[in-house]
């Protein structure tokens, strides 16, 4: 698959494979389900070119996904392929943040999701290339270049919105709102993330949240939107305790493999 | 010309690589020449077929009319002498 498939080892880093394997698997699976989430804009977008910029994101989601799952199959070393990673697990052992299960909602939802998580991913990808981890440095130069213009895109358009027409403004607002409340989850170091920072595999989290903060927070301004205040809420979708929509989710991305097993292109 | 409701029409022009002239390839709706930008990336260059790209908002071109084809162009049909290949060119010269 990947031309990144494979050159380097899983070598320069002390973490425990184990460890790095379930690492690996969190951005692959938040990569993965946002992938599939803008996917469902298919056939439904406001227009025709936005459709193709909804489903340029996916593919390139879908792209990095690939290369983390791949990266995974090989960490965990017990023969199982990426296919089988990717749609014969079951909903806990799916290990994205559950901002990115929320469903689209209206379009200002659904940019709202992908400026919170593009902005985050960017911070993310621009940290990891620097991971003592010698392939994900490599899968993050590659993907950072696509989060560079994701970012860009919903930006964009939540500026558009936030700051277009009365009924824009509230949307998007209101999508912020709703959403906020899983933005938590990605700055809240667990043990696994402490683990990952201390060996050099991936950034602090609080050095992550606080770039990612000053990216939002102008975005917002400029989209004339209220930063929504943090509430004590917590989701741990990066420990398998999902929201309820990420079974109905996973029904619609697994059916072919589970009708069909080993079914491919 | 257009609804209120949609999106104004822009032009894109790509240059598919340096050194080459931006084409015509097409046009997209976009609210505004930034996102026209946007759209034509995702629309005209998922090949990998520019290096650059070009929008114009179609209202701004300023076009000839084909019912004055005839007095815009046909005066020029009898005039061949204008193209350049009355000329002996030298077996020299390469490239002209």
């Amino acid at each position: 698959m990947s031309e990144l498939a494979g050159t380097t080892s899983a070598v320069g880093s002390d973490a425990p494979t184990e460890a790095r394997f379930r690492y690996v698997l969190r951005l692959a699976d938040t990569s993965l389900i946002l992938a599939q989430r803008l996917g469902e804009w298919i056939g439904k977008a406001p227009a025709l070119e936005e459709e193709l910029g909804l489903a340029n994101t996916a593919l390139d989601l879908l792209g990095q996904a690939r290369l983390f799952l791949s990266y995974a199959t090989e960490l965990e070393g017990r023969g199982r392929s990426e296919d089988e990673l990717a749609f014969l697990r079951d909903q806990s052992a799916y290990l994205n943040f559950a901002l990115v299960e929320q469903p689209n909602g209206d379009f200002a939802q659904s940019i709202v999701r992908q400026f919170l998580v593009d902005a985050y991913l960017l911070e993310l990808y621009e940290a990891l290339q620097h991971s003592a981890d010698a392939r994900l440095a490599e899968i993050a130069a590659k993907a950072v270049k696509e989060a560079r213009y994701h970012a860009r895109y919903s930006a964009g358009w939540l500026i558009r919105l936030g700051d277009g027409t009365e009924e824009s403004h509230m949307r998007s607002q209101r999508a912020l709102d709703t959403l906020w409340p899983f933005v938590r989850e990605l700055f809240d170091a667990d043990e696994l993330d402490t683990q990952m920072a201390e060996a050099k595999v991936a950034p602090s989290l609080d050095a992550i949240e606080r770039l990612w903060s000053v990216r939002v927070d102008e975005v917002l301004r400029q989209a004339m939107l209220k930063r929504p205040t943090t509430t004590p809420f917590k989701w741990y979708g990066k420990r398998g305790e999902h929201s309820e929509h990420l079974g109905y989710l996973l029904a619609d991305f697994q059916y072919m493999q589970r009708a069909y097993p080993g079914a491919s292109w | 010309m257009q609804s209120a409701n949609e999106w104004p029409l822009f032009e894109i022009f790509i240059r598919a690589r340096s050194g080459i002239d931006h084409k015509h390839v097409g046009s997209v709706h976009a609210s505004d020449a930034q996102l026209a930008l946007e759209h034509a990336r995702d629309v005209y260059t998922r090949r990998l077929e520019g290096v650059s790209i070009w929008v114009v908002r179609s209202s701004d071109i300023v076009a000839s009319d084909p019912a004055d084809a005839e007095e815009l162009f046909e005066p020029a049909r009898d005039k061949i002498y204008r193209h350049p290949t009355f000329y002996d060119i030298p077996e020299e010269v390469k490239t002209l």
